[in-house]
């Protein structure tokens, strides 16, 4: 393919690339980061102790964590056919990912809360704090550089796993460097088309980077 | 105004479950803190001290007893009570536990943002409560950027902040150096004096204890095993933990002991030129095995240590030399 064909190609298809990566992980922020917050806060030894709930809650996410994306890919196909009126392209692929994802997330997001200290959710109950002013104004702000570092993570894992969106009809760079690039043995739309992933997971990579280091008040 | 202890504590006991069986951290506690105090506690590391002082705002829920605050039983408030009270009876912690993420107004305004006081009425008091604790030019910054000190004095601007009865501090002064933790004590004396606020303080150093505190409990092994003025207790220490934490007894049992006398400055006694006049009217050598004795308000106040003389008229002679000079004196026997 030449440059003139393929550019606009890259173009078009980083911007379905992001805007599939960017709403997948918006909504899976939506529903992991509550379940990451009652991960950490229905501990036995934490501000709303609901130790079976906790048990339960993590076997789930664990569960759906351990399946692997293209898989469920498969699996969901009825279920994305029913909710989003087809399973082929590439807002169908967006369930499947938002599926995949919100459990890791809760991980990322229950990784990151751990990080605050015992200590300060105790003086924050130890001045009278309801358990929702603890997580709204204690245990999320004091989490946020972690938070940030771990959503820059999770964006780029979504963003890798867009790639596979071609095997649903999807499209996106991942999509383009396999239907167009690899099939066809076009190495040039192949190499350019997965540079161009790369340098978009880069800067997504030091934007996260730049601003844990901006937020973070605690190191200095 | 005769009134009731601010905080009454009745037989009061902690079980803590733990893999392979139960660890008693409070075996029975009963004590009674009045209004305007300022009431240490006092015990080594493991005795049950942050256990008891977080029993009294139930961030740890006793296995049996009372705790009660102005007559009111905590274990049975209400969650709403329990906040209520929680913001009446603030806290101080040895690892400062501020909000990080936050400035150092935003750390002494957290209190009453949660209150609902609005923001223009907190921010006049969070100047004012900086003030108090000499931080005002701090405001701005954030904790990492402060010292040790300045960190506590942020969270006792941060627990005064709602206007509270009580302050409870669980070694607050442990992780500061000497010249920081006096400092520090000066801070919690002056709001004891000009605020009126019963200071509760926990802590394993002796000299804290001497340095502010009227009453003493001494805590061993989630019991308390003396209580009274500090005085009292300092020069009548009947326990082997009051002993242990005076440096009475060797804290090691390995440590070979010595016989020993022990002589008690207490406020009214000379200090240090006691000693060289001993030896010289009774023509004899002493050997200071310790010392701690401490200068307050041009006043000797401490203990030490000397040998005791093989010879038992020796001693006798010394002891009565001591208590004709008005010094409370005791010999401790190697056991
Ligand atoms: N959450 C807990 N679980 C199990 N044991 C505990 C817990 N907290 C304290 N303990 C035990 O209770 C005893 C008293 O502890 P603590 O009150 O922290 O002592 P102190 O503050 O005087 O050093 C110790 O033996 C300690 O190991
Ligand atoms: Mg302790």
């Amino acid at each position: 393919m030449s440059w003139e064909k393929l550019l606009p190609l890259l173009w078009s298809n980083a911007l379905e690339t992001l805007y599939m990566t960017l709403t997948s992980s918006l909504i899976a922020y939506i529903i992991g980061l509550p379940l990451g917050v009652l991960l950490v806060i229905t501990r036995k030894s934490s501000i709303c102790p609901a130790p079976t709930f906790n048990a339960v809650l993590g076997a789930v996410i664990n569960f759906l964590r351990s399946i692997p994306f293209i898989i469920m890919l498969a699996l969901l196909f009825p279920v994305t056919r029913a909710i989003v009126g087809t399973a082929i392209g590439t807002n169908a692929i967006i369930f499947p990912l938002v599926i995949s994802a919100f459990p890791y997330i809760a991980r990322m997001v229950e990784g990151s809360l751990d990080e605050v200290d015992h200590g300060i959710i105790e003086a924050a109950q130890s001045m009278g704090s309801t358990n929702w002013q603890i997580i709204s104004k204690v245990l999320l702000p004091e989490a946020v550089p972690s938070l940030i570092n771990g959503a820059a993570i999770s964006i780029t894992t979504i963003l890798a796993y867009t790639a596979m969106a071609s095997a649903a009809g999807g499209g996106g760079l991942g999509a383009l460097a396999i239907t167009k690039g690899l099939n066809l043995s076009d190495y040039r739309v192949m190499f350019s088309a997965s540079m161009v992933l790369v340098a978009i997971v880069q800067i997504i990579t030091v934007l996260g980077t730049r601003l844990t280091r901006a937020l973070d008040h605690k190191k200095r | 105004m005769s009134e009731q202890p601010i905080i009454q504590i009745k037989d009061l006991k902690k079980v803590y479950q733990v893999p392979g069986g139960e660890v008693v951290a409070l075996n029975g506690i009963n004590l009674s803190i009045e209004r305007g105090q300022i009431y240490g506690i006092i015990g080594m590391s493991g005795a049950g001290k942050s256990t008891l002082i977080r029993c009294i705002n139930k961030l740890d829920t006793p296995t049996e007893g009372q705790v009660l605050i102005g007559g009111k039983n905590v274990l049975a408030m209400s969650q709403k009570e329990l906040l209520q009270t929680r913001r009446r009876t603030a806290m101080i912690f040895q690892q400062f536990n501020l909000l990080m993420q936050k400035t150092v107004a935003r750390n002494v305004r957290y209190p009453l943002e949660i209150a609902g006081v609005d923001e223009e009425k907190a921010n006049k008091r969070v100047m004012e409560l900086l003030r108090i604790v000499g931080l005002e030019e701090k405001a701005n910054a954030y904790p990492a950027q402060l010292s040790g000190g300045q960190k506590q004095r942020v969270a006792i601007a941060r627990a005064l902040a709602s206007d509270p009865d009580v302050l409870l501090c669980d070694e607050a002064t442990s992780a500061l150096d000497p010249m920081t933790t006096q400092s520090i004590l000066a801070l919690l004396q002056e709001i004891n004096r000009d605020m009126g606020i019963t200071v509760v303080l926990i802590t394993h150093e002796m000299a804290v204890i001497r340095q502010i505190c009227n009453k003493v409990a001494i805590l061993d092994g989630g019991k308390m095993v003396e209580e009274g003025t500090v005085d009292d207790v300092f020069m009548h220490t009947k326990s082997a933990a009051g002993r242990r934490l005076f440096g009475i007894l060797p804290e090691q049992e390995e440590i070979p002991r010595q016989s020993a006398i022990r002589i008690v400055f207490d406020a009214n006694a000379a200090g240090q030129p006691m000693i060289s006049k001993l030896i010289k009217d009774m023509d004899m050598d002493v050997n200071i095995l310790s010392a701690d004795i401490r200068q307050l308000n041009g006043k000797s106040y401490g203990q030490m240590m000397i040998a005791r003389p093989e010879d038992p008229v020796d001693v006798k002679r010394i002891l009565e030399y001591l208590r004709k000079e008005g010094l409370t004196v005791e010999e401790v026997h190697a056991s």
